[in-house]
């Protein structure tokens, strides 16, 4: 069992942070790797990043978005409850290498896997500009974390409530233009990753993706996470989770994240039924 | 001998099981096991052969005309301790043995008429004593003071750690799922072998004292050579041959196309086929096709119709005789109304403008040369192309090496194949101290090859250790 020794609610609630003792874990764990967690008997295998961690505590952190029956289980768990199994460090760690400049983009919960590569990119001695966005200001996660990690920082909000009034791809465009970018890596929601690919295609700018298909073991021994890259099929859990943006097929990405929509909405009826059945 | 022709007289004892139309539409196990009484009659028609065939066709060689005497006595008890000197897991090979190609398929009694019912007889002992006996356990050696960490926990891991415990030695089993089992658990469904015999058999392990680590991947959380830091002794790797293969043809990732580890896993360990009580989701198809004629793809098969298809298809290249699967399973699947398109190889799977898999494009084969396995090659007959709707797809043709361990062990040997080079006598990898079994040495094989190796290595782990070599 894997004890939640924090909890921290962001964006209005819908972005739950849990500390969670997983020590074996916290040792071997690197920037850029992710971890399945299944929280009771009958739960399904859900694969999150961790967003940080603790060696001395042997502490690992994750911070997701409450989206479907999964997220909403782990979310009303509390202090002090455990998840019944936790299994990682899986997938590839970032190549952290020292590069010059390098920006790193993120989007809505996309920034809590962004937060360790940033801070893995300054610590070889690159210079990290950071560009966070979100709809608006309340929902907006992880801002003093990631202003320590890079060297400047730009945040912008969809709606101007804070910020850049704008996307994240405008400011990048002009930092394309005034700086001489070595890399960029890109991570968010799926239709961000792939604008922002087309756009540091223009300048040439190699960009890294972190993808996130959906997954059942996590080990590479289902091929559920398949997503085409460069022409062939790869294996996220195994192969990646970060691929070179200008290789991979976003479409199919968008398309196989679709697979399971109507069950996902009967399991989340189900699962809130649960609930109101309580009180009811 | 006038009393021996009496014997085989008897017919073999059918196994009542349930109606094919109720069961095509269940996860409960599909035959019922004898009784006693009936297990009693059916041993009875076992000759007690001076040089038994069937002993020779087990690939561990259990005492078969031993074990099935003391069944025809009533000595059940007596029955399951002499099948346990050779197979630790009997209510699982009993059922699950493609005994015609092994045991069964050399009984003297079959050369004229139907075998021994070999394995039923083992999965009854096996049951008996589990429902009715007493739990005792295997006496265990003296403590040695030394460890062992096995890496898998599927019928060869568990069969090292099961030997290797009651010699005395302190043994941890890591595996990289939530339960222990290996394909036992996701792969062969319930209505097969129902996952509480795999659980009380790792429950024995447990009671022996052996240490399950779940949740673990070696190669990952910890190397061989951590493992070696942290003390332990020796290590065996039973890791499977987890990789799926694809097809390789257009419009392998629609939607609706799964490989068959993904498809079994999601039933099988993830309990899809109670979704929504369980949280994992599992589609059910309308017109399902199986691409492959072996066990994975009757399971897959018989797994969609019981989700609640309208038709299954098994879509095969070759012909019936090249069918792999145990002759039960196909059997089965055909009384359970799956539909066989034999000689048809997939070429194209097409899907619609939103990613969903509607349906596919073959091509008729016809038979020619054997190939390197003997087997009548396929050739594709030209123009004979033509479409079959469907919306889900599940590809069984086998599966490779999962490469996760190995390539975290980069000093031990593998073939072209990425498979583990072993000495097939003893087990033995070549590095120092590692030995290993079953599918990740031999490629994806059975239950019972798997622990038999396991049986092998612990015997050369337990002299490695005891004696240094
Ligand atoms: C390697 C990896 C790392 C990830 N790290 C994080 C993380 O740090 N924080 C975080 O919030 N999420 C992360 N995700 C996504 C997360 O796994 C999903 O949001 C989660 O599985 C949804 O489960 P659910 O049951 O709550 O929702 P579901 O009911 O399963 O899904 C609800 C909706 O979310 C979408 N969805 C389903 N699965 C995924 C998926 N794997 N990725 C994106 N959208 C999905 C679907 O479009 C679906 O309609 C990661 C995914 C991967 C593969
Ligand atoms: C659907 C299906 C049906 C089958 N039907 C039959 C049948 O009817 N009769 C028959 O005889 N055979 C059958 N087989 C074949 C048989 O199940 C296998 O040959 C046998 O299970 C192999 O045993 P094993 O111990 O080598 O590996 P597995 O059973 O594959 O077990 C390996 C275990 O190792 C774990 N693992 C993998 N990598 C790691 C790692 N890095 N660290 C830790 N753990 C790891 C896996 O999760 C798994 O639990 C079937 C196979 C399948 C898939
Ligand atoms: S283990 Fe398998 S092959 Fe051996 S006797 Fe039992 S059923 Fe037959
Ligand atoms: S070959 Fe058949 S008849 Fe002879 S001992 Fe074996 S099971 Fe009995
Ligand atoms: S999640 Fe199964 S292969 Fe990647």
């Amino acid at each position: 069992m894997f004890k939640i020794v924090k909890r921290e609610v962001y964006s209005q609630g819908t972005v739950i942070m849990n500390q969670i003792e997983a020590p074996k874990i916290a040792r071997k764990a690197k920037p850029g790797q992710f971890v399945i967690l299944k929280a009771d008997e009958e739960g399904e295998r859900i694969p999150l990043t961790m967003a940080d961690l603790d060696v001395e505590k042997g502490t690992i952190d994750i911070i997701y978005q409450v989206v479907g029956t999964s997220t909403a289980k782990f979310r009303d768990m509390q202090v002090g409850d455990a998840y019944q199994d936790i299994i990682g460090p899986l997938g590839q760690p970032t190549h952290l290498e020292k590069l010059g400049k390098v920006v790193c983009v993120g989007g809505g919960t996309g920034i809590a896997v962004l937060h360790p590569i940033t801070r893995g990119l300054k610590e070889v001695g690159n210079h990290v500009i950071g560009i966070i966005g979100a709809r608006s200001k309340d929902i907006l996660i992880l801002e003093d974390k990631m202003r320590l990690a890079s060297t400047e920082l730009h945040v912008c909000t969809d709606d101007g409530s804070y910020g850049h009034h704008g996307f994240v791809t405008e400011v990048l465009k002009e930092v394309l233009e005034k700086e001489d970018v070595k890399l960029v890596v890109a991570i968010g929601p799926v239709p961000m990753m792939k604008f922002l690919t087309i756009l540091t295609k223009e300048y040439d700018t190699p960009t890294m993706v972190s993808l996130n298909p959906i997954m059942v073991d996590g080990t590479g021994m289902c091929g559920c996470c398949r997503v085409s890259v460069g022409g062939e099929t790869k294996f996220v859990c195994v192969d990646g989770p970060e691929f070179d943006a200008h290789k991979v097929d976003f479409e199919e990405l968008m398309m196989r994240l679709q697979a399971y929509v109507p069950q996902e909405k009967e399991s989340y009826d189900a699962y809130q039924c649960g609930g109101a059945c309580h009180t009811g | 001998m006038a009393g021996k022709a009496k014997k085989v007289k008897i017919d073999r004892q059918l196994m009542p099981a349930q109606d094919p139309k109720v069961r095509a539409r269940n996860f409960e196990e599909v035959p019922y096991g004898y009784d006693p009484e009936t297990a009693m009659k059916e041993a009875s028609r076992c000759l007690q052969c001076k040089k038994p065939g069937c002993v020779a066709g087990c690939p561990v060689g259990i005492d078969i005309p031993g074990f099935i005497s003391l069944i025809e006595q009533g000595d059940f008890q007596g029955a399951i301790r002499n099948l346990w000197g050779k197979n630790s897991l009997p209510a699982v090979c009993g059922r699950v043995c493609p005994q015609e190609e092994q045991c069964e398929g050399v009984c003297i009694v079959g050369k004229k008429g139907n075998p021994v019912a070999i394995g039923n007889l083992e999965r009854f002992a096996a049951d008996y004593e589990r429902e009715n006996g007493t739990g005792e356990l295997p006496p265990k050696q003296k403590a040695t003071g030394k460890k062992v960490a096995v890496a898998g926990a599927g019928p060869s891991g568990l069969t090292v750690a099961g030997d290797l415990i009651v010699k005395g030695h302190d043994v941890t089993v890591f595996e990289a799922f939530h339960k222990a089992g290996g394909v036992l658990v996701y792969g062969i469904p319930e209505f097969r072998l129902p996952k509480d015999i795999v659980a009380s058999e790792v429950g024995t392990l447990e009671r022996l004292g052996v240490n399950f680590e779940c949740n673990r991947v070696v190669g990952s959380i910890v190397s061989l050579d951590e493992l070696f830091e942290e003390g332990y002794d020796a290590i065996y790797i039973g890791v499977g041959a987890g990789l799926p293969r694809f097809l390789n043809i257009p419009g392998e990732n629609y939607i609706g196309v799964f490989s068959a580890n993904e498809y079994l896993t999601r039933s099988n360990l993830m309990k899809a086929y109670l979704f929504p009580k369980y949280d994992t989701p599992i589609p059910i198809g309308k017109n399902v096709v199986v691409f492959g004629a072996g066990n994975v793809a009757m399971d897959s098969a018989r797994t969609a119709m019981r989700l609640g298809a309208d038709n299954v298809r098994i879509v095969y290249r070759r012909s019936r005789d090249e069918m792999p699967a145990r002759a039960e399973e196909v059997h089965h699947a055909e009384e359970e109304g799956i539909e066989f398109h034999l000689l048809t190889n997939p070429t194209r799977l097409l899907g619609n403008e939103k990613g969903f898999l509607t349906g596919m494009e073959c091509l008729k084969m016809e038979l020619g040369e054997p190939d390197d396995s003997g087997r009548r090659r396929p050739i594709p007959i030209k123009g004979s192309e033509f479409q079959l709707e469907c919306d889900l797809a599940v590809v069984a043709v086998g599966s490779g090496s999962n490469p996760l361990l190995t390539r975290a062990t980069p000093d031990m040997g593998l073939n072209q194949w990425g498979y583990i080079v072993t000495e097939p006598q003893t087990g033995k990898t070549t590095k120092k101290g590692v030995w290993a079994g079953g599918d990740i040495v031999t490629g994806a094989a059975t239950v019972i090859l798997a622990m038999g190796a396991g049986r092998i290595a612990a015997d050369s782990m337990h002299d490695y250790l005891a004696l240094g070599w």
